[in-house]
């Protein structure tokens, strides 16, 4: 093999564990929801590429609100979607719209956008 | 507000305010529950002491239904003409720089600019210059979405397009400025066509997109269009026209002729022809009298008439009907799980394919190979298409979930739809359901000597008097055929046995056998229609005139008009129909015969009705039951699929999967027809979204070169991957067009 198809094929490797890597081996350590005086655990979600915080740390049995605020036009993120607790709302651009939630389980329960391209996680503990 | 001093201030703002009677505000869903005069004070008034306090009232988001939709609708409305500006802009460029970019295919052009010449060197270089803003401004969304999502570390749609584009315009860069890094001039060759084409087609893709998914929430759309704006009520003694929002419950509303019904009510005075369809899908306009439900968003048509108002705002049957629609086409579908999961994995696995790609070419591939391995790299890139596997199931979801709403049929999510689908026996409920739940006159046989509409005329006149319900029910038979009933002296009730009376001078008696042979009345004559009515699921009853036997009078529940070509129908569908009934299996058969239901499961106790469903249930059939909401409701839980009749304003029926909202079984076949139709166009947009890409991207990596030397361009690739998602789109709206087979017989 020449001295370029070398260079090639280590920097292609390389690049393909780089994506892993980047993509999948990620772990984002969880946001824990502020409790409010009225109750409610409360988190702020930033809609822009993706859900920032994603993944989101509740205790059971406590009603939770989630402010979604979406800061970006592209349609795909225009929903949010809790299929586990059959909850969806609309998320026009540059409104904060709250979603509320009754966790009675511990466990993981996941949210996205209607094409699942967007994705967060709630876990209750 | 953020602090009890807050809650405070609004609270006194609010109480100054004359017509105000007291105010609480709540810090936790930061909201006041305003208890107020509505003769003295309205909204705007609230709203400025509010205001004046330094607070802001927030719109409510849910509750007024109309302007829910309008901000959304208006934004895309907005990002469609941007993509359309920017797909006109990238395709005027596409133009000269495609000519431009093969000149050796062009005659003219191959003298004027011949490989290696400083012409071809400047006019490239112009290309680059034209592209740039192609990129940078009609791309801009391929670059922020990657950006966007780089930091949540995920990749999407823009992520391949971006890298595809920027390095097709890499490439073109290094041709263009440093030619000499090739070791051979045909090497040195410009991409920029790819970069503009690719950023145009697929441009104008996302804006096909954008229109199209505009046309799924078609039906909400509607419904929230049948909202009044405007009603006219009865306030200390004077008419007067208010905002649909103010109308409170219990207020007097009056409704002329071709005007909607603001809000759900009662009629008080008045009557009139309403047109329900919106709401029920029922076609016939409904009569309306006092003391019947009215619906509000439904349409009157010829009378006038005054209402009282008994839902309002976001309690009436139109907002729990667009709530519940909303909620339903924002849930998912179980065969969506399986995309999520591929879609979580799809990006990042193209990204490392076109790698692969890439090395293979330019370590085994055909010279020139740098060439080959970089269009094909970008060629990978482009073709694949995340977004027609995440549209495919929530587009039809939501046209077939309106769709559904159209017809006055209620499915609560995307589970209720799919399980519908597979439904294989049907359990329908006797009374109510298949009935109308109530008795009617059904049968009048007379003894020789005696004519039919005296011998009814005299019962029903008899009867007048009682409070039975059968009595009611011949009444009611008597006033259909047009008798006038006359008054009945000397009127008796024998507890158990009948009635007996004196009209227009004749002795009347009307009850069962045992009351004829205490009165010593011949009833052998009668016997055998006796018996061939109760064998027919009625309840016969004598009549004596003067001593004699007359003739029998029966009453039955009677089917609604209906039910048998619903049940026919559901047969043709390969369902099979069950009755279930708490009666005895003499009525309960006679109903099957009458409606063609073959298996009756009678005599069923009302807490049961949920074990006979699981029985059927662990036979293994899929098992759907149709019953009224209250009642039957933990049968309805316990099947896979409720269904529940509902009639008017009383929609929100809990248990239910599936409501109808108007009282017809053949709601149930359209139902499961639309929920066939659904989960058929869901495959067919799956099938055709993962079938593009598990074709498209191996072709893409010129798997087929070897074997029939097919390699694609990447033009090509950006033309498909564009149209893939607009067809998906497409074939879901193809669902609008949904007719029940049924209603089109």
């Amino acid at each position: 093999m020449t001295p370029d198809r070398w260079i090639v094929t280590v920097t292609g490797l390389a690049l393909i564990a780089f994506i892993v890597w980047f993509f999948w081996l990620k772990r984002s350590t969880g946001f824990r929801a502020t409790e409010t005086s009225g109750g409610y655990q409360e988190a702020m979600i930033l809609v822009k590429g993706g859900y920032t915080p994603d993944t989101i740390i509740v205790r059971s049995g406590r009603p939770v609100r989630l402010n979604f605020r979406r800061e970006e036009t592209a349609s795909c993120s225009d929903k949010v979607i809790f299929a586990d607790f059959q909850k969806s709302a609309d998320l026009p651009t540059g409104q904060t719209v709250a979603v509320e939630l009754l966790p009675k389980e511990p466990g993981e329960f996941g949210f996205a956008c209607p094409m699942g391209m967007f994705r967060g996680r709630l876990i209750v503990e | 507000m953020h602090c009890s001093s807050c809650v405070v201030r609004v609270e006194l703002a609010l109480r100054m305010t004359p017509g105000v009677v007291s105010a609480h505000a709540n810090l936790g869903p930061n909201a006041v529950d305003i208890e107020y005069q509505p003769e003295k004070v309205d909204f705007d008034a609230i709203r400025k002491a509010i205001t004046s306090a330094g607070y802001r009232v927030a719109e409510p988001k849910i509750d007024s239904t109309s302007e829910v939709l309008d901000p959304a609708e208006a934004a895309n409305e907005e990002e469609y003409r941007g993509l359309m500006w920017k797909f006109w802009f990238a395709a005027a460029i596409s133009i000269p720089v495609m000519v431009l970019s093969y000149p050796d295919l062009i005659p003219g052009l191959r003298d004027w600019m011949p490989m290696g010449s400083e012409t071809r060197r400047t006019v490239w270089s112009l290309l680059g210059v034209l592209s740039l803003p192609v990129m940078v401004w009609a791309g801009s969304q391929f670059f922020i979405g990657m950006w966007d999502a780089l930091r949540h570390r995920a990749a999407n749609m823009h992520t391949l397009i971006a890298i595809g584009i920027s390095a097709a315009y890499a490439y073109s860069v290094v041709a263009v400025a440093w030619p000499g890094l090739f070791p051979n001039m045909a090497l040195a060759e410009v991409f920029w066509d790819v970069t503009d084409v690719v950023v145009a087609l697929v441009v104008l893709g996302l804006a096909l997109e954008i229109k199209a998914k505009g046309r799924t929430s078609q039906a909400i759309k509607k419904l929230i269009g049948l909202q009044a704006k405007i009603a006219r009520v009865i306030r200390d003694g004077k008419e007067s026209d208010i905002a649909v929002e103010e109308v409170l419950v219990d207020d007097v509303v009056i409704v002329r002729p071709g005007e909607k019904i603001p809000v759900d009510g009662k009629v008080i005075a008045g009557s009139s022809a309403v047109d329900e369809s919106m709401i029920t899908g029922e076609s016939m306009p409904i009569e309306k009298q006092v003391g019947d439900e009215v619906i509000g968003g439904t349409l009157n048509k010829t009378g006038s008439f005054r209402f009282t108002a008994t839902k309002v705002g976001k309690d009436t049957a139109l907002a729990t009907i667009i709530r519940m629609v909303k909620d339903a086409q924002g849930s998912k579908a179980p065969i969506q799980r399986v995309v999520d999961t591929v879609s979580g994995y799809f990006v990042p696995a193209v990204m490392i394919l076109a790698v692969l790609a890439f090395v293979a070419w330019y370590n085994f591939g055909p010279e020139p190979r740098v060439i080959y391995a970089t269009v094909i790299f970008v060629t990978t890139l482009i073709i694949a298409c995340p977004c027609a596997l995440g549209l495919a199931t929530p587009t039809s979801l939501m046209v077939g979930i309106g769709k559904g709403a159209e017809n006055g049929i209620l499915i609560r999510s995307g589970d209720a739809l799919q399980a519908s689908e597979k439904l294989n026996t049907i359990i329908l409920d006797k009374t109510g359901t298949i009935t109308k739940g109530e008795p009617a006159l059904t049968d009048v046989v007379v003894t020789a000597g005696f004519d039919e509409p005296s011998v009814l005329r005299l019962t029903a006149s008899l009867e007048r008097g009682s409070e039975h319900p059968l009595g009611e029910a011949i009444v009611k038979g008597a006033a259909a055929r047009n008798l006038t009933l006359a008054d009945a002296e000397a009127f008796v009730a024998i507890p158990g046995l009948g009635v007996s009376g004196r009209i227009d001078g004749h002795d009347v008696l009307f009850g069962n056998a045992k009351l004829m042979r205490d009165r010593n009345i011949t009833i052998d004559m009668l016997q055998a229609d006796w018996e061939r009515l109760a064998g027919e699921g009625k309840t016969p009853m004598y009549v004596a005139i003067d001593g004699k036997a007359g003739g029998l009078v029966a009453v039955a529940d009677t089917v609604k008009p209906d039910s048998k070509a619903a049940i026919a129908v559901l047969k043709g569908l390969g369902i099979e129909v069950v009755m279930l009934t708490g009666d005895n299996e003499r009525t309960g058969r006679a109903i099957a015969r009458e409606v063609g239901i073959d298996r009756v499961l009678a005599e069923v106790l009302p807490n049961d009705k949920a074990h006979e469903v699981q029985k059927l249930q662990l036979e293994g059939r899929s098992v759907g039951m149709v019953g009224d909401g209250v009642n039957d409701a933990p049968a309805l839980a316990q099947a896979d699929v409720g269904f529940a009749i509902g009639t008017g304003t009383d929609v929100a029926i809990e248990a239910s999967d599936v409501t109808l909202i108007k009282g017809s079984l053949i709601g149930v076949v359209t139902a499961i027809e639309i929920s066939r139709a659904t989960m058929r166009n869901v495959r067919q947009n799956l099938v055709g979204a993962f079938g593009y890409n598990s074709l498209g991207i191996p072709v893409a990596m010129g798997v087929l070169y070897p074997f029939i030397g097919l390699l694609l361009s990447p033009l090509i690739a950006a033309a498909a991957m564009a149209f893939s998602s607009v067809t998906v789109v497409t074939n879901a709206n193809r669902l609008r067009f949904f007719k029940s087979r049924r209603a089109g017989s």
